[in-house]
C-alpha cells in the first residue's frame, strides 16, 4: 500500500481502518486494519460471513458506532476526515454525501408516521427547501423506484417487504448522495423480489453515478450490482479483485469457500447439497495466531499457524494468503 | 412534475390536516366505546363551562336558601335539599368546575413533569439516566396522601395547591414507564436510520421517539385525572380544600358531616360520588380509544 496522498478522483479512502470494541474491560477489534479506496460512481461490494466486520466498516464510515467504540486510522470522504469529526461536520456528510439502506427495511421505518413524511424527512434535515418542494421531489423518488406516489400516505405496514426496500432506496436518494453503501439490500426478501431490487440498484447506479458499496453474505448479489468485491474474514481483508474474476476463479481458500456454498445455475456438480465449511468465524477478542483462517483452512500449511499473511498483490488480484503468495512464486 | 406543485405548500398542508383530522374523527366515530366516553365528558364539561349561567350565584346562598332543610327529591328540586335547603343539582353542577378543574390541571402537570423526565432519562442514559431515576424513586417513596395533607395545610387551601400537590406527586409512575419504552425505542433500527440521517438529538426525539410514546404516555397520565379528582375529594372531605368553592369532594364532607347516611338523605350522598364515577370512567373510555387511534398498527382491528 502506498502511503501518498489519496490520488485526484477518489470519493473514500479508508486507511488502515481499526475498530475495536470495549467488552468486559477489553478491546477487541472488529475491523483490525482494512485499507479501500472507492472512485466516484464505482460499486464494491464487501463479502463475509457474520460478525467478520462488514457492517461495522460500514458504520464507521458514517460516524454511527457505538460508545463503547474506539475508532483508528483514517477515513477520507472527499475533502473531510470523518474520524475524529466534529459532530455537526458529521450531521452534515450523513445522508448528503454517505447514505445507506438499512438490512430489514421493516425495521428501520418509524411504524407511527407515513412512509412519505419520512422521506420529506431526509430532504428537509439537509436542503434548504419548503415543504412542498420535499414533498414534490418524494413524490418523484417514489416514481423512481417504481411506487405509486399516492402510497406515500401510507404507513410502513402497509407495505411489502420488497415495496419497503424501495422506499428505503428512495429515502437513500433523497438528498442525492455521491455514495450509498447498502447493508444486506436483500436479506429477508424472496429471489423474485431480490432480483427486482438489485436490477433497481444497477439501474439507479447507471442513471445518477452513484458510487455504491453492498454488503451481503451473498456472493451472487455482488455479481448482478458491482464491479469489484473485496472479501473480509475476521476484520480483515483477505482477497479483493474484479467481481467477474474473483466469482469463477477464487484464489483464497475462504472465498473459495464462499463461492463454493452457492450453487451455480448449469452445473451439475454444485447441484445437491452445497460445500459447506465447518466451524465459525473467530471471536474477535480471541484471534488465532498467524493466518485467522488457518483453522478453518482446508489447505493451510506450516507458516499458517504462525505468520500472519499480508495483503499482496498478485496481478489483477490482492490476496492475503500463503498458499496464494507460493503458487505465484511458482 | 404534477399540477399538485403549482398549489403552494400552506394550501396542501391545510387539506392533508383536514383529511387527517377526517379520518381520526371516523375512526373515534366507530369507536362505540370512546364515543360514549366522548359524550360523558362532554356533558360533563359543558356544564362546568355554563355553570355560572346554570346556577346563578343566588341560589347558593347559605343564608336565602330556597327551601327547607334535607328535602326529598321534588318536582321543584330534582335532587332534593341540602343541610341548609340548597338544591343538591346546583351543588353538583358549581362543584362540577373545581372537580374538573383540578383534574385537568393536575394531569397536565403530572404529564409534562413525567414525559420530560422518563424520556430525558431513557434517552440520554448514563449519569443523567442515574440522578434522574433516583429522583423519581425519591418521589415514588413519599407517602402520597399525608403529603398532601401536610402541603395542603402549609400552602393554603387553594386549588391550585391541590392540583400541584397531585401533579407533583404523581408523575414518577409515568417518568418510569415512559423511560422503560424510550429505552427500547432507542435502540430500534429507525432511530438509528434517523441518526444517520444527520438528525440531531431533539430531532429524534422529537419526531420519533416522542410520537412512538405520546400513547402511553396519555393511556398512563389519563388515570391521572381519575386520581386527581378523587385526591380532591379525599382533601375536601377532610376539610382541606378550598372552603370558599364547592366541589363534589365537598358536597360528599358536609353530606357526611350533617349525618346525611343516618338521616337516610341518600340524594345528598348518590350525586355527587356518581358524578366522580361517570368522569373517571368517561376519561377511562376515551384514554383506551385514543390509543387505539393514535396507533396506526392497532386500528382496523
Amino acid at each position: 500500500m502506498s502511503e501518498t496522498a489519496a490520488p485526484a478522483g477518489t470519493l473514500l479512502e479508508i486507511r488502515n481502518l481499526r475498530v475495536l470494541y470495549e467488552v468486559r474491560g477489553a478491546k477487541a477489534p472488529a475491523v483490525d486494519g482494512v485499507d479501500l479506496t472507492l472512485r466516484p460512481g464505482e460499486a464494491l461490494g464487501l463479502a463475509g460471513e457474520s460478525g467478520c466486520g462488514k457492517s461495522t466498516l460500514a458504520l464507521a464510515c458514517l460516524g454511527l458506532l457505538p460508545r463503547n467504540a474506539t475508532v483508528e486510522g483514517s477515513i477520507r470522504f472527499q475533502e473531510t476526515e470523518v474520524i475524529g469529526a466534529k459532530p455537526g461536520r458529521l450531521r452534515a456528510l450523513r445522508w448528503a454525501g454517505i447514505s445507506m439502506v438499512f438490512q430489514g427495511a421493516m425495521n428501520a421505518f418509524n411504524p407511527v408516521k407515513r412512509v412519505g413524511d419520512q422521506v420529506i424527512e431526509a430532504i428537509l434535515l439537509h436542503e434548504d427547501v419548503s415543504r412542498s418542494e420535499a414533498r414534490s421531489r418524494m413524490q418523484e423518488l417514489f416514481e423512481h423506484v417504481g411506487i405509486a406516489p399516492r402510497r406515500a400516505g401510507e404507513y410502513p405496514h402497509e407495505f411489502s417487504g420488497g415495496m419497503r426496500q424501495r422506499v428505503m432506496i428512495a429515502m437513500a436518494l433523497a438528498c442525492d448522495p455521491p455514495l450509498v453503501i447498502a447493508d444486506e439490500p436483500t436479506t429477508a426478501l424472496d429471489v423474485m423480489i431480490q432480483a427486482q431490487i438489485l436490477n433497481l440498484l444497477a439501474q439507479l447506479r447507471e442513471e445518477s453515478n452513484i458510487a455504491l458499496i453492498v454488503i451481503t453474505h451473498d456472493l451472487s448479489v455482488l455479481a448482478q450490482v458491482t464491479e469489484r468485491v473485496a472479501v473480509m474474514y475476521a476484520g480483515r481483508i483477505v482477497e479483493e479483485g474484479a467481481v467477474s474474476d474473483l466469482l469463477i476463479t477464487p484464489r483464497h481458500p475462504y472465498t473459495r469457500a464462499l463461492v463454493g456454498a452457492f450453487p451455480i445455475v448449469g452445473d451439475p456438480a454444485s447441484r445437491g447439497v452445497p460445500a459447506g465449511l465447518p466451524g465459525d468465524p473467530p471471536h474477535p477478542e480471541a484471534r488465532p495466531s498467524g493466518c485467522a483462517f488457518h483453522p478453518r483452512c482446508p489447505a493451510a500449511f506450516e507458516p499458517c499457524d504462525s505468520i500472519d499473511p499480508v495483503l499482496e498483490r498478485h496481478g489483477q488480484r490482492l490476496a492475503a494468503c500463503h498458499l496464494v503468495a507460493r503458487e505465484e512464486a511458482r | 412534475m404534477s399540477a399538485q406543485t403549482t398549489r403552494s405548500g400552506r394550501a396542501v398542508r391545510r387539506t392533508r390536516r383536514i383529511q387527517a383530522f377526517k379520518t381520526s374523527a371516523s375512526l373515534f366515530a366507530r369507536n362505540k366505546m370512546g364515543l360514549a366516553g366522548l359524550v360523558i365528558l362532554t356533558v360533563f364539561t359543558l356544564t362546568a363551562l355554563f355553570a355560572d349561567v346554570l346556577v346563578p350565584e343566588a341560589r347558593l346562598s347559605v343564608i336565602n336558601a330556597p327551601g327547607t332543610p334535607l328535602e326529598p327529591p321534588s318536582a321543584q328540586f330534582w335532587l332534593g335539599t341540602d343541610e341548609l335547603g340548597r338544591s343538591v343539582l346546583d351543588l353538583v353542577i358549581q362543584g362540577s368546575q373545581i372537580s374538573l378543574l383540578v383534574g385537568f390541571l393536575a394531569t397536565a402537570i403530572s404529564m409534562v413533569i413525567g414525559a420530560l423526565v422518563g424520556i430525558t432519562a431513557g434517552y440520554f442514559g448514563g449519569w443523567t439516566d442515574v440522578i434522574l431515576m433516583r429522583l423519581t424513586d425519591w418521589f415514588l417513596v413519599i407517602p402520597f396522601l399525608p403529603l398532601a395533607i401536610v402541603l395542603a395545610a402549609i400552602l393554603g387551601r387553594s386549588l391550585f395547591v391541590i392540583a400541584l400537590v397531585i401533579g407533583v406527586t404523581t408523575w414518577p409512575a409515568t417518568a418510569r414507564v415512559v423511560r422503560a419504552q424510550v429505552l427500547t425505542l432507542k435502540e430500534r433500527p429507525y432511530v438509528e436510520r434517523a441518526r444517520a440521517l444527520g438528525a440531531g438529538d431533539r430531532q429524534i426525539i422529537g419526531r420519533h421517539i416522542l410520537p412512538n410514546v405520546s400513547p402511553l404516555i396519555f393511556a398512563n397520565t389519563i388515570l391521572i385525572v381519575a386520581l386527581a379528582i378523587y385526591t380532591e375529594a379525599i382533601l375536601s372531605f377532610l376539610g382541606l380544600g378550598d372552603p370558599f368553592r364547592v366541589s363534589w369532594g365537598s358536597i360528599l364532607e358536609s353530606a357526611f358531616t350533617e349525618g346525611a347516611i343516618s338521616l337516610g338523605a341518600w340524594w345528598y350522598l348518590v350525586p355527587p360520588g356518581l358524578c366522580i364515577v361517570l368522569v373517571v370512567l368517561g376519561f377511562t373510555m376515551c384514554g383506551y380509544a385514543f390509543d387505539e387511534i393514535l396507533d396506526p398498527r392497532l386500528r382496523d382491528r
